[in-house]
């Protein structure tokens, strides 16, 4: 794989990431961990993988895009600023009254927003709806959702894997931000839901695992999904919660709460460092 | 008086025939087809119909994803797990982003009947009219049930539709009729009183009329058959006339049409407004007509809250 690209797209996700923390700073709320921990997948998203234009965002010919996980929204705000759907100056308003970048995505109000989301479990049906329009229509828009490993855990996640492959959705890909924590702890501590592979294999899924960080392997999973046919494609991506920021990797606690200044500043300069290293034009 | 028919039936029958025309209606089920009447659009156009199986809270999200691409889902299952089950779903993923989704809900109210109380919604109204932007009908025979699911295909927003599953008298099949989503409809003048009702308990208000005119008594009687929006000028036009309202619905009185109408009457043309429907109790098993005979969900029941309306105006 051309190794720019992938530069590029590290560049794009520390960006996102920088976005995503100052959003959450700025608001003094929100859910930093999993906005980090999906934010290379975003990137390879709205950077390279999605067919969207921000000068066309209702475009019934786009690719679809639902963050299930709504609450990691810091991350998709920062991708579509980064992205031309609006100003990176709306991030410093995220959960303030009158902005449109609202504590959950909000379909109405925020361009390039697919479906607004938030409570947990809903926004996979969504896509599933998406999808099978494409499929009715003969159109061939793929559609794309993020649930949480967490999230996992609401029934309605597996009413919509039983859709998914039995009207044999394959233009439709769906990836677990698997970070494997949540509020009160551990997932597995919390309320097991893995082993996934197993499960959506069983459901009759096309199961691709990757390292949700790495970003030849998302690429490569997005090619590999769409090559699927007859059945959905899941990725499972192994993220870290918290990624990026050292002081919230892989800590429960930095699931819903805002940096300090003290932390906010450590948070920018950490990621600062990383973006530099990656060297580049930006 | 032609046939008596289950507003459900119209429904089902509504679907089949303006799927022909329009194209985008699509119909998603829970297995219930054969229950909802959905089957019979299921049969003429399969290719738009989809079973979701025992899975409403998904359904009702798949629906709001279709509608996100220009199609006109109707998701069908019983009130119970339609407003009852999938109430967060309907909120934050039809109300919220205001999506094209109509929900159609059959098998409303205790004339469900055997079933009994965990079948019988009487909850599904007050559930969905507070709901920010959600339209709220619940028609009175089949004529205004399938003038309903036409109103709601051209109306480009949520939609709650409630259908009943006992048959019931038309009373709607005058060439004057015509229905207007948020526009009651005055089914009969009078002075003394005015009874306003919706869904099966509109004929019984018409029958209660009858029964009241041998006392002289003369009722005016509305069918509110769009419980959101509510029909305030009619509403208001009605408390002057006769200065005293009775509800009746086949829903608890909690919330529902009999709340709606306070609502917009205490803020501003306060009138005494007695509530008749379902006494915030659960229902129970038995036949649909035995049940109303017991929650006196009928003329009969009307009259008796005519009687205590009537008496509160006097005595003011």
């Amino acid at each position: 794989m051309n190794n720019d690209k992938i530069l590029e797209l590290q560049r794009v996700a520390t960006d996102i990431r920088l976005g995503a923390v100052e959003a959450v700073y700025s608001a003094k709320s929100g859910h930093p961990g999993g906005a980090l921990s999906s934010a290379d997948i975003m990137a390879c998203l709205y950077f390279s993988e999605l067919n969207v234009n921000p000068q066309n965002p209702q475009d019934p010919k786009r690719d679809r895009f639902v963050l299930s996980k709504g609450h990691s929204c810091p991350a998709l705000y920062a991708a579509l600023a980064l992205k031309g759907y609006f100003d990176r100056s709306e991030l410093k308003r995220f959960r303030h009254v009158g902005s449109f970048a609202q504590g959950h995505p909000d379909m109405k109000s925020m361009k390039g927003v697919d479906m607004s989301a938030g409570s947990l479990g809903q926004g996979f049906s969504v896509a599933c709806g998406m999808a099978l329009a494409a499929k009715m229509d003969g159109k061939d828009y793929r559609t794309y959702a993020i649930i949480g490993d967490g999230e996992s855990q609401e029934g309605q996640i597996w009413e919509a894997t039983m859709f998914a492959a039995h009207y044999n959705l394959d233009n439709l890909c769906l990836i677990i931000d698997n970070n494997g924590l949540q509020i009160d702890g551990k997932v597995k501590d919390v309320m097991n839901t893995m082993p996934y592979a197993s499960k959506f294999k069983a459901f009759g899924w096309n199961v691709i695992s990757i390292d949700g960080h790495n970003i030849e392997e998302i690429l490569n999973a997005f090619d590999e999904a769409k090559r699927a046919k007859g059945k959905p494609t899941v990725i499972i991506a192994k993220t870290i919660k918290g990624k990026g920021v050292s002081f919230m990797e892989n800590q429960a606690g930095w699931h819903g709460k805002a940096p300090n200044e003290e932390q906010y500043n450590i948070a920018l300069s950490e990621l600062t460092e990383y973006k530099n290293s990656l060297g580049g034009n930006k | 008086m032609a046939d008596k028919i289950a507003t459900r039936e119209a429904y089902g029958n509504a679907l089949a025939e303006f799927g022909s025309v329009y194209r985008d209606v699509v119909v998603l089920d829970a297995d219930l087809a054969e229950a909802t009447k959905t089957i019979i659009f299921k049969k003429k156009f399969p290719e738009r119909f989809f079973d979701c199986g025992i899975a409403e809270n998904n359904m009702f999200c798949v629906a709001a994803g279709l509608s996100t691409a220009g199609k006109i889902p109707f998701a069908s299952t019983f009130a119970m797990f339609a407003a009852g089950r999938s109430f967060d779903q309907i909120r934050n993923s039809i109300g919220y982003p205001h999506l094209n989704v109509k929900i159609c809900a059959t098998h409303a109210g205790i004339s469900v009947g055997e079933d009994g109380a965990t079948h019988q919604c009487n909850e599904d109204i007050a559930l969905m009219r507070t709901i920010p932007g959600m339209v709220v009908i619940n028609p009175s025979d089949a004529v205004e049930a399938k003038s309903a699911v036409e109103a709601a295909i051209k109306y480009n927003g949520p939609v709650y539709m409630r259908f009943g599953r006992l048959p019931i008298s038309i009373i709607n099949d005058n060439p004057d009729y015509k229905f207007e989503i948020g526009k009651a409809i005055k089914m009969a003048d009078g002075n003394d009183v005015t009874i306003v009702a919706n869904g099966m308990m509109v004929e019984e208000a018409l029958i209660a009329r009858e029964m009241l005119l041998a006392e002289g008594i003369t009722a005016s009687v509305i069918n509110m058959h769009t419980v959101k929006p509510i029909d305030k000028e009619t509403l208001i036009a009605e408390a002057q006339q006769t200065g005293a309202i009775v509800t009746s619905e086949e829903h608890n009185i909690i919330g529902g049409l009999g709340s709606a109408v306070a609502e917009a009457l205490c803020e501003i043309c306060p009138v005494p407004v007695v509530r008749h429907g379902v006494e915030d109790v659960f229902g129970k098993s038995g036949p649909a007509k035995e049940l109303i005979e017991h929650f006196a969900l009928n003329a009969r029941g009307i009259v008796e809250k005519v009687k205590i309306a009537i008496n509160l105006k006097n005595s003011r």
